[in-house]
């Protein structure tokens, strides 16, 4: 007995077509709402924070720089979300999934060693875990956004290396990274990327 | 004479369904994903297309040969240092053909469900 294939019917086949299209937008597709002039307003509240923080014993310096670090975070979510939604960015697509997922991961790591380093009272391992931790996040996440947040992501670990060598000044890389590379690098992604 | 498998299933499709200008330059597998790929960024290298597509430099280079020839994709060849650079990026013709494509796909699939 012969058996003749089904034919395939032209709705289906456009039907896959459509959807071969959307994954590869998909997976061609990067995420461009890192927000510059948030960036900036970062760089600028960290200098400060530096410049306050120098000096300062441990407990209080720790203290500052996690103000500002939850500061930065409510800067940057809203500069972000204000950028996307201006854009019609849909954060819960792939592209911004992919990106997400490599950024926090080295955030949620720099965050619990800070925990392990604040209650055996290592400071001054701080600053080259944070600035290291943080680069790491932006070469990895870079792979999924805009072309100059991996050079921006190498930058910060060559801080962090150098934190690591001369950790007494942690505190002046810190303002030189947090502060200086998000002034540098938030106006430049703001004037070439739309904010 | 016995027709084809192809002729078969062309037969299954009914008259109201056939479009008369389909684009068979962009129909075609890799040049459909190249098209893709470049209308979500501004323009893509030949690796970068080569990364997304993950096929080989021989079939990239073939399809967005033709693309170019189509007027559909330009292309922009420099050295970053040493190293050659080949950049594409989609033209408004190009632009303007695929949005057609997909507008002829989303038309299909309409009539298909009657």
């Amino acid at each position: 007995m012969c058996f003749m294939p089904e034919p395939v019917r032209i709705g289906d086949h456009a039907l896959d077509n459509l959807r071969y299209i959307r994954e590869t937008m998909e997976r061609a597709g990067s995420f461009t709402s890192i927000p510059g002039w948030g960036g900036f307003i970062i760089g600028n509240t960290a200098i400060v924070t530096a410049i306050f923080s120098q000096g300062l014993p441990p407990e209080r310096w720790l203290r500052n720089w996690l103000i500002e670090a939850a500061l930065a975070v409510v800067i940057g979510f809203t500069a972000m979300a204000i950028k996307g939604r201006r854009a019609g960015v849909d954060f819960t697509a792939a592209p911004s999934r992919r990106f997400f997922a490599s950024y926090f991961a080295p955030l949620i790591t720099a965050a619990i060693l800070t925990f392990m380093l604040w209650r055996g009272g290592f400071y001054a391992a701080m600053p080259a875990t944070w600035l290291l931790l943080y680069g790491t996040s932006f070469v990895s996440s870079g792979a999924f956004s805009i072309r100059v947040i991996p050079l921006m992501g190498i930058l910060y670990m060559l801080l962090g290396a150098a934190a690591a060598v001369a950790p007494r000044a942690g505190n002046v890389l810190m303002g030189v990274g947090f502060g200086g590379l998000h002034l540098i690098f938030g106006l430049l992604i703001a004037r070439r990327y739309g904010g | 004479m016995a027709k084809t498998a192809t002729a078969r299933k062309i037969d299954a499709v009914p008259q109201r369904l056939q479009i008369p200008d389909f684009d068979r330059t962009i129909h075609e597998k890799t040049r459909l994903a190249i098209l893709s790929a470049l209308a979500v960024n501004p323009s893509l290298t030949f690796n970068e297309l080569k990364d997304i597509l993950n096929t080989t430099d021989g079939n990239i280079s073939v399809h967005a040969r033709k693309l170019e020839e189509a007027n559909f994709v330009s292309c922009k060849k420099g050295f970053e240092g040493r190293v050659p650079r080949t950049e594409y990026a989609l033209t408004a013709a190009g632009r303007r053909a695929f949005e057609k494509y997909l507008n002829h796909m989303e038309s299909l699939i309409k009539a298909a469900r009657g």
